[in-house]
């Protein structure tokens, strides 16, 4: 019943969202197709909430002045929102528009100034307003008419007039941010329900939702960490599979459309990177004498490595290529997935314009495909996470893997052990 | 492009979120995990290798107990077999002792028979010399009845004791 009424909620959201979106747009007149993609793959100080284009959840803002003092508010204050009538049908609409935030200091009220800029080189990014002289300002608004472009470097135009901005220390609890903690709560909870039944219940086998996330770090554990690494899978086995369900976590609750989702997490460059700057640190920490000798001192001709460092040059970029290769493959898929999706969604808006049966037919079609899109994107969550994990322990087994030697005098040992085993 | 230009706060809260989840998971969670799937592995294969080896005992159980079955058996026929010679070896016995009393009780009353028989032949020769010596009375005292005769009778007597 709870699962039925379930479905029925989010059909009918998928049925209003683009009426009420549509009702919206119509009133700019035109979609911004640019805009509206780069809002949803880009972070934001507040969350989106369903059914609303003008509120969000408001979140921490925590920036750092120019003067070194940290400064905490929340981003509900960084837009203002206000109801206008529209004389013409009398309807309400809400306009939402970005406004300062002062905060006192020693009796001034005014002492810092911080704003969301629009018209700035720090788009969508809290920015704090230094106090401008007049001839500043003529001589910034100078600069926008000569290049034919309101940003204007190290000003913000805000209310038709130009500030001197300064771009703080941000270390705002985001959108993104705010994503991330909830999927590493999500995380800690699933593992420690499982280490919570696992003291329960001793050696009985966990079923259903538990036995599930059991066969997921079995299938990582034993088909990836174990076979690759093989004896020394217990040390590096912890990062591993906190990469591997971190990073699924985080891709499905990218593809969730309301609140605990919809944060483009690992389609944000920030994330992806320091997933891969962990890898990085983590193979060359461990890398043994045989790594780098294989680094600096390859086996190749002597010519390849003498006179000219060839080999080592190409080794030493190796070393880097290998994290930046994780970092783009991740953030490229996923952000990739959200791209076509949004696209696919917004096509029934460009669409809208020509009529209502094309814009009827765009929907059934674009839907369609958006749907499918997101059955992929399941799909490749999965993929990604386990291709980051998969190609991790690679690089790590590369690092820690023992010399050519002593590895076939132990497979020689192992051949020459089967025989007897057999003959015994 | 903003897309590709990593933002310093996401990158700082992404590493301390990771961080504290690596960690966190790194000490309660993950060891217990692998341990404990480890250890029922373990368990799982050592359970299976004591069914086999159970299920092997057993077969062998009842290997053994058919041998002893089938030793007590011949057991059992080896006894009664000593039996039967015993039983063979009892009665032969008894009929050897019984005719060899048999024989006693014969040899007794032939024993017997032949002491009777010299009684009675005794007491027979008494009679006999009883009749005798009362026919030869008889016939001595006809002979003895003139002196004449028994003048003659004296003398031949006496002739007898003298040639004696």
């Amino acid at each position: 019943m709870r699962k039925n009424l379930a479905i029925l909620f989010l059909l009918i959201s998928i049925i209003a969202l683009p009426f009420s979106a549509k009702a919206n747009e119509e009133e700019k007149g035109k979609v911004d197709v640019k805009e509206n993609i780069f809002h949803h793959l880009l972070d934001g100080y507040g969350w989106e909430v369903p059914f609303s284009h003008s509120y969000r959840i408001p979140l921490p803002v925590i920036v750092r002045a120019e003067d070194g003092s940290w400064h905490c508010f929340s981003s509900g204050r960084l837009i203002m929102h206000e109801d206008v009538v529209d004389p013409a049908t009398g309807k309400t609409h809400v306009v939402s528009e970005p406004q300062i935030v002062y905060i006192e200091k020693d009796g001034n009220p005014e002492a810092y100034q911080f704003l969301l800029a629009h018209v700035s080189k720090h788009k969508d990014k809290v920015i704090q307003i230094l106090p401008t002289s007049a001839k500043e300002e003529e001589e910034a608004a100078g600069i926008a008419a000569a290049q034919n472009d309101e940003v204007v470097d190290g000003f913000v135009k805000y209310d038709g007039k130009y500030y001197k901005e300064y771009r703080p220390f941000d270390i705002s609890i985001t959108k993104n941010v705010l994503a991330l903690f909830i999927a590493a709560i999500i995380v800690t909870w699933m593992v420690m329900g499982l280490v919570r039944f696992y003291t329960r219940n001793g050696y009985k086998a966990p079923r259903k939702g538990m036995g599930f996330l059991e066969l997921c770090i079995d299938f990582i554990y034993s088909g990836v960490i174990k076979s690759t690494l093989g004896d020394k899978a217990p040390k590096f086995a912890p990062y591993l599979l906190t990469v591997f369900f971190f990073i699924l976590v985080m891709n499905l609750l990218g593809l969730i459309v309301i609140f605990p989702g919809g944060a483009n997490l690992t389609g944000n460059i920030a994330i992806t990177l320091v997933l891969a700057v962990m890898t990085f640190v983590i193979t060359n920490i461990n890398g043994n004498k045989h790594y780098w000798k294989e680094i600096f001192w390859p086996d190749v001709p002597l010519f390849l490595k003498f006179p000219i460092p060839i080999m080592q040059i190409i080794e030493v970029f190796g070393i880097f290529t290998k994290p930046a290769a994780l970092c783009v493959r991740l953030f490229a898929n996923m952000m990739g997935g959200h791209m076509i999706v949004i696209t696919l969604t917004l096509l029934i808006f460009i669409f809208a314009a020509y009529g209502a049966a094309v814009a009827g037919a765009t929907t059934v079609v674009s839907l369609f495909f958006s749907i499918f899109m997101l059955l992929l994107d399941t799909l490749v969550s999965f993929i990604q996470a386990y291709v980051f994990t998969l190609l991790s322990t690679i690089f790590i087994s590369m690092a820690v893997h023992e010399e050519h030697d002593s590895h076939h005098e132990a497979h020689d040992a192992e051949a020459t052990t089967a025989p007897k085993a057999q003959l015994n | 492009m903003e897309l590709f230009t990593p933002d310093f706060g996401l990158v700082f809260w992404m590493f301390v979120a990771f961080i504290l989840l690596f960690i966190v998971l790194a000490k309660w969670g993950w060891p217990v995990i692998i341990k404990q799937m480890e250890g029922r592995a373990d368990t799982i294969d050592k359970g299976v290798e004591y069914a086999r080896e159970a299920k092997q005992q057993l077969d062998n159980a009842k290997e053994s107990a058919q041998q002893v079955i089938g030793e007590a058996q011949a057991k059992q026929a080896e006894m009664l077999r000593e039996a039967a010679k015993m039983k063979s070896q009892i009665i032969e016995e008894a009929k050897k002792e019984a005719s060899e009393e048999a024989r006693k009780v014969m040899e007794q009353a032939k024993v017997s028979i032949e002491q009777s028989r010299k009684e009675a032949e005794l007491q027979f020769r008494n009679e006999v010399s009883k009749f005798s010596i009362n026919i030869a009375e008889k016939m001595v005292r006809n002979q003895l009845k003139n002196d004449e005769e028994q003048q003659k009778l004296v003398n031949k007597m006496l002739d007898e004791i003298e040639k004696n």
